[in-house]
């Protein structure tokens, strides 16, 4: 069946999810649902400790069991070690069939893989996997699905009880004996603990993991020990100088600083860019680049931001103590800019449920004004693919992306022409995980372009003549003019993983890749 | 005469023929001309694979108009003739010499890309010529070299090659410069020719370059031979009338032509005495400015 960004969703894939395929962006506006509650264990005896000696004991008191699922946050990102650390337990008990449900995968977890070939590990669900993971699933070592959905996607998942998580596993820099978690302080501080928010809520048992044992009470918390079930302290739960790096230099890519340019005028040249305007922005370098090109213009014109969300950067940070910005909502740190901010009484820590749960009553995506955006592939009809690589291979993760795109009324997404030989701009994307309705303006160093069903941005553009402006098919057309049309990727028939839409329908799905014949 | 011996040629970016990744679309900065280089950037050992990544380049990628010139090898070399043909036969806009120091150093190369021309079926002519001066006998030689031959549309200072000959260094101040520029933009202006200034290399320096970029433009020169995209909107920005020197040259232009025709000789303009010897400047700048995209009138 074909969904609504024109893929094909096969039957055998709806029957065995239960899901339906994807059917525009706003299908289950007003559609009521049940939240779903998780089973509590009462402590009241006041001489109960939730103190465990090792990982093993939290498991074993945890119940865990063949076919459980675990979850995990990445607050730690490539400097985590709790997810090996709780597997390679797991692994040792000799459990199978577990679900991995981590907010996202990366490098860092490479040594799961081994777990995947030998069928402890049989399910994966996160934002989505970078390195040997990927690299596993889309050779098809992982038995059963992975499933790719967005932070905000997450959060509806468990708050349905679609994903029913039995043991959350909660790496927290400070903790007290009593479960009272922050994600500042200790030797891995990562400034905040959105992610795991939803976990406390929903996971039948909840395990904090710290390597900072304070005394009680760790206030204010970020997760209350009315959430922990039990607290475990063990030697080390990240690599500090791989969580938060200093602030990135600025990039001196000329091409970069181009596409920033041509963005930040987009952004000044529309309309939602008056004072007390909304933005979120990323990493990347042309990101970071405009967001400082674009303090300069709000200098010079006088015009301050009302709240900047999302994954916080140095220069997001900079203009708060500049005073260009109300407020910071943060969901994640990326710098150590971005971790010390977090003191400033103007800079907030939300949950990932508040930034971009589509089955909340509201979230923060709903009032963005701007979002400006990476995509490894963007095609004619503005569909982007941020996870799957153009060689077939899962290698990226959704994060925010759909959330954001779908909730900003202007979304830019920064794409190079070319990737190397690899036309950026093309005709159909490998893989859809953010649908063109979403996508308003897409920036490359060859020109901008305008999604149709935005006339009045596309006259804004024209009327301020700030930047080339090109037609998505003129930008396809001079990428293939250049390093020409790139054969399809062959897949084998297996379905290797789903992109699920925010709203829990299927985007689209990732077939296995066929092995590259040996020379 | 070959209509690009004028062309505006404020910025040349120096592009290494090994590097596919650096040739395939320089035109999106916007660069003036590009320098594609077989000489000092290509390792020994590469310069088979160079020219061959040069020629299909040359015949694949369309530059959307920016000027494609070759940096052969030295004529001391066994490689700047074939260098030649094959920068001929993929049809470049122009030949960079390196190292010249005589007219004779011109004329050699020109008789080979006149007989490459020939081999590949090119217009005559249609294949112009640069000199880099990199010593001080070249230098010394800057106008005969200037008016060595019809192809030759500019000489471009080497700094760190002429430095060297003359036992000193690049000093940042640009005083080791000085009587090479001054020398050679004398030259090239009495022979009607271009000159570029040398490269700036340090990149973390852009205030440097700056400053480097405004000296050479107020001694006269015509542009700059750049090594990183970076410095593109540096010097354009410098090289571009204001809008203020826009409006003045106007003024100018059209005052010269009207008290001409009323038989006056003298006069002020905003409060500048202006005559005829005005008349030429005033029209290079409308012409740079239209060249450079900031002027629409009809002057």
């Amino acid at each position: 069946m074909k969904n609504a960004v024109g893929r094909e969703i096969p039957e055998e894939i709806l029957k065995l999810t239960g899901k339906e395929p994807f059917q525009g962006n706003n299908y289950k506006q007003g559609v009521p649902f049940r939240r779903m509650g998780p089973i509590i264990r009462p402590n009241m005896d006041n001489q109960h400790s939730k103190l465990v000696g090792s990982i093993r004991e939290a498991l074993e008191k945890c119940h865990a069991h063949n076919g459980m699922t675990v979850s995990f946050h990445h607050h730690f990102r490539e400097g985590d070690l709790i997810v090996n650390m709780v597997m390679k337990e797991i692994h040792d008990m000799g459990l199978k069939n577990i679900t991995v449900a981590a907010t996202s995968l990366g490098k860092a977890h490479d040594p799961l893989v081994p777990m995947i070939e030998d069928g402890t590990i049989t399910r994966i669900e996160a934002s989505g996997v970078r390195g040997k993971i990927g690299e596993a699933i889309s050779a098809g070592k992982l038995k059963g699905l992975a499933i790719m959905r967005s932070h905000g996607g997450r959060v509806r998942s468990l708050v349905t009880g679609e994903t029913k998580v039995d043991i959350a596993f909660i790496g927290a820099p400070t903790s007290d004996d009593y479960g009272n978690l922050r994600g500042i302080g200790g030797k891995t501080n990562c400034g905040v603990l959105s992610y795991s928010h939803v976990d406390g809520d929903c996971a039948e048992y909840v395990v904090a993991i710290t390597d900072c044992l304070v005394p009680f009470p760790n206030f204010p918390a970020h997760i209350s020990m009315t959430k922990v079930d039990y607290v475990c302290v063990v030697d080390a739960i990240g690599i500090p100088e791989k969580i938060a790096t200093g602030a990135a230099k600025p990039t001196t890519d000329q091409r970069k600083l181009m596409m920033a340019e041509y963005c930040t005028q987009v952004v000044v040249n529309t309309p939602y860019f008056k004072d007390g305007f909304s933005y979120q922005t990323g990493v990347g370098g042309a990101s970071i680049a405009s967001t400082i090109s674009l303090t300069k213009i709000m200098q010079e014109r006088g015009i301050k931001m009302g709240f900047g969300v999302g994954g916080l950067t140095k220069p997001m940070c900079d203009l708060l103590d500049m005073g260009l910005v109300r407020v910071l909502m943060d969901t994640q740190a990326f710098d150590l800019d971005a971790v010390s901010n977090v003191i400033n009484p103007a800079h907030h820590r939300i949950t990932a449920g508040a930034y971009a749960n589509p089955f909340n009553k509201g979230a923060f995506v709903n009032r963005l004004d701007y979002v400006i955006l990476a995509s490894l592939e963007v095609d004619v009809h503005f569909n982007c693919n941020v996870v799957v690589g153009s060689d077939g291979v899962i290698t990226g993760a959704q994060g925010g992306h759909p959330d954001t795109a779908q909730g900003a009324k202007c979304t830019i997404v920064i794409c190079p022409l070319l990737q190397g030989r690899i036309p950026a701009i093309c005709t159909d994307v490998t893989t859809v995980t953010t649908p063109g309705e979403s996508v308003d303006i897409v920036v490359t160093d060859y020109g901008v372009a305008v999604n149709p069903n935005r006339p009045d941005l596309l006259e804004a553009l024209k009327k301020a003549d700030c930047v080339p402006l090109k037609t998505i098919e003129e930008l396809r057309d001079i990428a293939y003019s250049i390093v020409g049309e790139p054969e399809p990727v062959e897949f084998e028939d297996r379905i290797v993983g789903i992109i699920e839409a925010r709203d829990g329908t299927i985007m689209d799905v990732v077939r296995q890749v066929k092995p590259i014949p040996e020379h | 005469m070959n209509p690009n011996l004028k062309r505006l040629r404020r910025s040349m970016m120096f592009l290494n023929c090994q590097k596919p990744g650096l040739i395939k679309d320089p035109y999106v900065y916007a660069p003036d001309s590009i320098l594609l280089d077989l000489e000092d950037a290509v390792a020994e050992r590469e310069k088979d694979a160079a020219r061959y990544s040069l020629y299909h380049a040359l015949q694949e990628i369309d530059y959307r108009g920016v000027e494609r010139v070759v940096r052969i090898n030295g004529l001391d070399s066994d490689l700047w003739e074939e260098d030649i043909r094959c920068a001929v036969a993929g049809g470049c806009d122009a030949i960079r010499i390196p190292k010249t120091e005589t007219a004779e150093d011109v004329r050699r190369v020109e008789a080979a890309v006149e007989a490459a021309e020939k081999d590949y079926g090119r217009e005559l002519g249609s294949t112009l010529i640069m000199a880099a001066l990199e010593s001080a006998k070249g230098v010394m030689n800057a106008y005969s070299i200037c008016t060595s031959s019809e192809r030759m549309f500019g000489i471009a200072l080497s700094g760190g090659d002429y430095t060297k000959d003359l036992q000193t260094t690049i000093s940042g101040t640009g005083v080791e410069l000085m009587g090479a520029r001054q020398n050679m933009i004398i030259a090239a202006r009495a022979a009607g020719v271009q000159c570029f200034d040398t490269v700036y290399t340090n990149l973390n320096d852009m205030e440097g370059f700056r400053r480097d970029v405004q000296t050479i433009k107020t001694m006269g020169f015509d542009g700059k031979s750049i090594i990183n995209p970076r410095q593109i909107p540096i010097v354009h920005e410098i090289f571009t009338p204001t809008q203020k020197e826009i409006v003045f040259a106007e003024k100018v232009v059209h005052e010269i032509d009207t008290k001409k025709a009323q038989g006056i000789g003298v006069f002020t303009v905003d409060g500048k005495m202006i005559d005829i010897a005005f008349y030429d400047g005033a029209k290079r700048t409308l012409a740079l400015a239209k060249a450079s995209g900031v002027y629409k009138g009809d002057i």
